[in-house]
C-alpha cells in the first residue's frame, strides 16, 4: 500500500529499555477508518508501540505521521486522539458526566453545548441515566463504555485501545467487543489496538499486525492471517496447529516419516523444514480416493461445546499425536467407530509449509 | 515509498511550527523539579557539606587525623561514648521486646479495646522528648514521689533509660506493628496440621517473619535514643553523653569544630541504620506472596486475658509519665502543696520565652506543615508521575531519602556552619522564622514524601496520560483528581508536620534567636533555670495542643472529607 494513503504511518521506530530491545524498527501504515489489531504475547512491543504513538513514550528512532504531519515529538496533548486503558482510568472522584466532559471543558465549548454533547456520548454507549453517578458504582463494562465515551467526546481523530477489555468477564468484553466495533465504524475512526486475545482482534479488527521480539512479523486481514501466516510463530499463534517435520520428494510431494504426503503447487521449494495444518481443516470423512488419506487411531476425544476436538494416532507416524476438529454433525455422520479406528485424509490445500 | 522521500522537510517545518507551545507540561514540570533539586541542594545538601568540612577540614585543608586524635585525647571522651552506646543498647533492649509484645497484643490476639491501647501508646509522640524527662524527675528525683526506690540515681543512666523508653516506644511499636501485621495464615494453618506447639509455630513462623522488623526496630530506637538529648539534658545529670556534649560544644563554648566532630560520629549509627533498613526492606518485600491469605486471631481465652494485661500494664506507665507531668503543671509545688493552680501557666513572668515561645511554636508548627505539605506532596507527585531524566529522577529520590538518615542534631549544626557563614548571600535568614520552617521540612521530609508516594501510587498510573490525550493541562488534572484524591494523605502529612515541629527541639535548638524561641526550647531553658513547674506546664501545652491538631484533623477534617467528597462513599453502594 502507498504510504500517502496512510492515516497513521509509522516508519522504522525502535525503541530500547536498558538492554532490552522493546521495538526495532517497526513500520505500519493504518488507513483512514481502518481498525488494526496489534497482537502477541507479552513482551512482544504491542504496548510499546501504542505509548509511543501516543507520546507517552519517546522513541529511540523512526517517526510517526498522521493526516501527513509529523507527531513524532509532539507532546500527547498535540496529538490529538482518544485512548482506553484496561484500568478504564476514570477519574473516581468526577461524576460519570463529568469524567465525559473533562476533555471538553479543554476546549473551550459553552456549557450548554458540552452538556448536550455529553448526554448525546452517554446516549451512544448505552448508559443515558448514569450522568449523575459516580464511577464506582458502575459495573467493569459500564465503566468502560464511560472511558470510551469520555474518549470519543472530543471526536478525536484517532482512538488507541491499551488491552480495554482484559479486565472484564467473557460475557461482557464479547458484548463489548461488537459494541466497540459498531462504533468505531459509525464514527469512522481509525483505531490501533492492542490485545493478548486472539480471539478478540479476529472479531474486531479490519487488519492483524502480529508482533514478535519487537517486530511486526505479518500485518495482513484476519483470514489472511489464519489462513496463510507468513511464519510459524504466526501458525502456531493464531489458532491451533499441527506440525510435522518433512523432506522434499518432488515439486508436488513431500514425505513425513513413513507417509508421502500430495501438497499443493506453488509451495516453497525448500528440501525440507516443517509443515502444519489446522485441526478442522482435516477430513474424517474422505472420499474413497481422496489425497493424502490415511488410517488413524482415535486416542481420545473432547466436547469444545461446538465441536469435538479428537486426538489421533496415525499408523505410519506412531507416537505423533493428530488434533483434528469435528463438528457435531460430522461426528453423528462417522461410522460407529470400530475398534476406534477411522480414515482421515489431511487436503492438499490445507497443508503448509514452512522452511 | 517514492512520494514518502519528499515528506522529511515539509514535516520537519511542521514539527517546528509546533515548537513554541511544545510540551507546555513537560517545561512545568521540568522547572517544579529543578526548582525542588535546588531547594534540596540549598537547605540539605549544602549544610551537610559544611558540617562535614567544618569537622574535616583546616582553613581550607584536609585536616587528616589531627582534630579526631585531639578529640579522643581528651580524657573523658571515650568514656562518654561508651556511656553513650550503652544506654542507647539497653534502650533498646528494653523497649524493643516491650514494642513487640504490644504489638503482639494489637495484632495477633483478641485483647478488648485495642485502639485505646494503641491510642495510648502513640501519645509520647505528641509530646517534646523533654517530656518523660520532667516527669521522671517528678516520680523519681529529689522531690519525686517515688524518690526512695531510686534513691537519687534517676539522674544519669536510669533516667534516660526509662525517659528514652518513653519517646521511642511508639516508634518502634508503629514498625513491629506493621511487621506483625504482615502474617499468611496458611502457614498457621500448615504448623497446627503438623501438629506444632504454641511456642514452637511462634519461633518457627511468627519470629522469622518478623525478625527484619525486631531488626529494623532496634536500629531506630537506638539510633533515636543516641542522638537525643531532650531527655539526658534533663535527667542525665553527670551521666554525660554525646548527643548533650555535642549540643553544649556549640551553644555553650562556642567549640564548633568539636561539635561538627561529633555531630559526624552521631551520623554513623544513623547512616548505618538506615543502609540496613533499605537492604531488608527489599528483602522484606519478596517474603510476602500475593496469594497469602490474612492470619485473623481466633479466640484464645488464657492468651487473650494474660495480652490485655500487658497491655493495660504498658498503656498505664505511658500514661503515668503524661498524668505526672500534667498534674505537676496543675499543683502549687510537687509533692508538698497539691493545691490547684495556674501559676506555672503564666510563663509571661519568668524566663524561657513566656508565651512568645508558644505562639511562636504555633507559628512554626503551621508554616512547617503548610509549606511542607505542598512542597513535599507537590514534589512526590512529580516524581512519581512526570516523566523525567534518570539522572534528576535518581538525584530527587536519594536527596529525598537522605533526611531520614540525618539525625535533627546534625542537620541543625549543618544549618549553623552553612546560613550562620558570613559570605553566605542567605545568611540574613539565620534567626528568623523562615529559617526554623526550612530546617524542620527537611528534617521531617522523608516520613511525609514516603505517606505521599504511598497515596499516590494506590491512584491509577495512567490518569495522566488519559488527561494528556484529553488535552487536558497537567496542573489542572493535579489540582482536579490527584490533590482530591490523595486529600486524607495530605492531611496526614499536614498532621505529621505540625505535631512534628511543635514538638521538635534537636535541630531547632541551634537555630532560634530571642524573638523565634520556641515552645519546646523554652521547656529547656526553664528546666535548665531550675523551674521545673513552667516547663512541666509547657510540656503539657504542646502535648494538648498536638493532641487538639490531631484529633481536628482526624476527626473535623475527616468528616468534612466525607461530606464533600460524596464519590468516597457512593462507591459503597454498589
Amino acid at each position: 500500500m502507498p504510504a500517502a494513503q496512510a492515516f497513521l504511518a509509522i516508519r522504522e521506530v525502535s525503541k530500547r529499555f536498558g538492554a532490552f530491545t522493546a521495538l526495532d524498527q517497526v513500520s505500519l501504515d493504518v488507513r483512514q477508518g481502518e481498525m488494526v489489531c496489534l497482537l502477541g504475547p507479552s513482551g512482544c512491543g504491542k504496548t510499546t508501540l501504542l505509548r509511543v504513538i501516543a507520546g507517552l513514550e519517546r522513541q529511540d528512532q523512526g517517526s510517526i505521521h498522521a493526516h501527513g504531519k509529523d507527531i513524532s515529538q509532539l507532546p500527547p496533548q498535540a496529538r490529538d486522539y482518544g485512548i482506553l486503558f484496561q484500568s478504564y482510568a476514570l477519574f473516581p472522584n468526577l461524576t460519570v458526566g463529568q469524567n465525559v466532559a473533562y476533555g471538553l471543558s479543554a476546549l473551550g465549548i459553552p456549557r450548554t453545548k458540552m452538556q448536550q454533547r455529553v448526554s448525546e456520548m452517554l446516549q451512544m454507549v448505552d448508559l443515558p441515566d448514569s450522568a449523575k453517578k459516580y464511577p464506582g458504582q458502575l459495573s467493569g463494562g459500564q465503566q468502560q463504555r464511560v472511558a470510551l465515551a469520555r474518549a470519543l467526546a472530543p471526536s478525536p481523530s484517532l482512538l488507541l485501545l491499551d488491552e480495554p477489555l482484559s479486565a472484564l468477564d467473557a460475557q461482557v468484553r464479547e458484548h463489548l467487543q461488537l459494541e466497540i466495533r459498531r462504533l468505531q465504524k459509525q464514527f469512522n475512526i481509525t483505531t490501533l489496538m492492542v490485545t493478548h486475545d486472539q480471539e478478540e482482534a479476529m472479531v474486531m479488527a479490519d487488519r492483524i499486525a502480529i508482533m514478535q521480539h519487537g517486530r511486526i512479523v505479518q500485518f495482513d486481514t484476519p483470514e489472511r492471517i489464519y489462513r496463510r501466516p507468513a511464519t510459524p510463530f504466526v501458525a502456531d499463534f493464531i489458532g491451533q496447529a499441527n506440525w510435522f517435520d518433512y523432506q522434499r520428494l518432488s515439486p508436488q510431494q513431500v514425505r513425513v516419516g513413513a507417509l508421502t504426503l500430495q501438497i499443493a503447487l506453488g509451495a516453497p521449494s525448500t528440501d525440507n523444514g516443517r509443515l502444519f495444518c489446522r485441526p478442522e481443516a482435516i477430513d474424517v470423512l474422505p472420499a474413497i480416493h481422496a489425497a493424502n488419506r490415511f488410517c488413524a487411531r482415535v486416542v481420545d476425544q473432547i466436547y469444545l461445546g461446538d465441536r469435538y476436538r479428537m486426538l489421533l494416532e496415525l499408523d505410519e507416524l506412531p507416537g505423533q499425536r493428530l488434533m483434528a476438529d469435528v463438528t457435531s454433525e460430522v461426528r453423528a455422520r462417522l461410522p460407529e467407530v470400530s475398534a476406534e479406528r477411522l480414515w482421515i485424509a489431511l487436503p492438499q490445500h490445507s497443508l503448509q509449509l514452512f522452511s | 515509498m517514492n512520494s514518502s522521500a519528499a515528506r522529511p522537510e515539509s514535516a520537519n517545518l511542521a514539527a517546528a511550527s509546533l515548537l513554541p507551545k511544545r510540551n507546555a507540561d513537560a517545561i512545568l514540570a521540568g522547572s517544579l523539579k529543578t526548582l525542588l533539586l535546588l531547594l534540596l541542594l540549598l537547605a540539605l545538601v549544602l549544610p551537610l557539606i559544611a558540617i562535614l568540612s567544618q569537622a574535616l577540614l583546616d582553613h581550607g585543608n584536609w585536616a587528616g587525623s589531627a582534630p579526631w586524635v585531639h578529640l579522643i585525647d581528651n580524657p573523658n571522651f571515650l568514656p562518654m561514648v561508651g556511656r553513650s552506646l550503652g544506654v542507647a543498647a539497653a534502650t533498646a533492649l528494653l523497649v524493643v521486646p516491650l514494642a513487640y509484645l504490644f504489638a503482639y497484643g494489637l495484632q495477633r490476639t483478641l485483647a478488648p479495646c485495642k485502639s485505646l491501647w494503641r491510642g495510648i501508646a502513640l501519645l509520647p509522640l505528641l509530646a517534646p522528648s523533654l517530656l518523660p524527662g520532667i516527669a521522671l524527675i517528678y516520680l523519681f528525683g529529689n522531690q519525686g514521689l517515688f524518690k526512695e526506690w531510686m534513691n537519687g540515681s534517676i539522674y544519669g543512666f536510669w533516667g534516660i533509660l526509662l525517659g528514652e523508653a518513653f519517646y521511642t516506644f511508639p516508634h518502634a511499636l508503629m514498625i513491629l506493628l506493621s511487621a506483625l501485621s504482615l502474617a499468611d495464615a496458611r502457614l498457621y494453618d500448615a504448623a497446627s496440621a503438623m501438629g506444632a506447639s504454641q511456642w514452637k509455630t511462634f519461633r518457627s513462623v511468627t519470629l522469622p517473619a518478623t525478625r527484619y522488623g525486631i531488626f529494623g526496630a532496634f536500629c531506630l530506637v537506638f539510633t533515636l535514643t543516641i542522638t537525643d538529648f531532650g531527655v539526658p539534658k534533663i535527667v542525665g545529670g553527670a551521666f554525660n553523653v554525646l548527643a548533650v556534649e555535642a549540643y553544649k560544644a556549640v551553644v555553650g563554648q562556642q567549640q564548633f569544630d568539636r561539635g561538627a566532630l561529633i555531630g559526624l560520629l552521631l551520623l554513623i549509627p544513623a547512616l548505618l541504620t538506615f543502609g540496613l533498613d533499605s537492604w531488608l526492606q527489599q528483602r522484606q518485600r519478596a517474603q510476602m506472596s500475593s496469594r497469602a491469605e490474612v492470619l485473623r486471631p481466633r479466640r484464645h481465652w488464657r492468651r487473650d486475658g494474660i495480652y490485655t494485661l500487658i497491655l493495660l500494664f504498658i498503656s498505664a506507665a505511658l500514661l503515668l509519665m503524661i498524668a505526672v507531668a500534667i498534674g505537676a503543671s496543675l499543683v502549687k509545688l510537687w509533692p508538698y502543696n497539691l493545691q490547684l493552680t495556674l501559676m506555672h501557666y503564666d510563663f509571661d513572668n519568668m524566663d524561657g520565652g513566656g508565651w512568645l515561645a508558644y505562639w511562636n511554636s504555633l507559628r512554626l508548627a503551621l508554616g512547617t506543615s503548610i509549606v511542607g505539605t505542598v512542597v513535599i506532596f507537590t514534589g512526590a507527585w512529580l516524581m512519581e508521575k512526570t516523566r523525567s531524566s534518570p539522572w534528576l529522577g535518581n538525584t530527587l529520590r536519594l536527596l529525598t531519602f537522605l533526611p531520614m538518615a540525618v539525625p535533627g542534631l546534625v542537620l541543625g549544626l549543618g544549618f549553623v556552619f552553612f546560613f550562620n557563614h558570613p559570605d553566605n548571600p542567605l545568611n540574613f535568614l539565620y534567626g528568623g522564622m523562615t529559617i526554623l520552617i526550612l530546617c524542620s521540612v527537611m528534617h521531617f521530609y522523608t516520613s511525609a514524601h514516603l505517606t505521599a508516594v504511598t497515596a499516590l501510587k494506590q491512584i491509577d498510573p495512567e490518569f495522566e496520560a488519559a488527561s494528556a490525550s484529553l488535552k487536558v493541562p497537567l496542573w489542572r488534572t493535579y489540582l482536579r483528581i490527584t490533590v482530591p484524591l490523595c486529600l486524607p494523605a495530605a492531611l496526614e502529612i499536614l498532621r505529621y508536620l505540625f505535631v512534628s515541629a511543635m514538638t521538635t527541639v534537636s535541630a531547632v535548638i541551634f537555630l532560634y534567636s530571642p524573638n523565634t524561641v520556641l515552645a519546646a526550647i523554652a521547656v529547656l531553658n526553664m528546666d535548665d533555670a531550675g523551674d521545673v513547674g513552667p516547663a512541666a506546664a509547657m510540656s503539657t501545652l504542646i502535648l494538648l495542643t498536638s493532641l487538639v491538631v490531631s484529633l481536628l484533623l482526624h476527626w473535623g477534617l475527616g468528616s468534612w472529607v466525607k461530606r464533600t467528597q460524596a464519590w468516597r462513599t457512593a462507591g459503597k453502594q454498589h
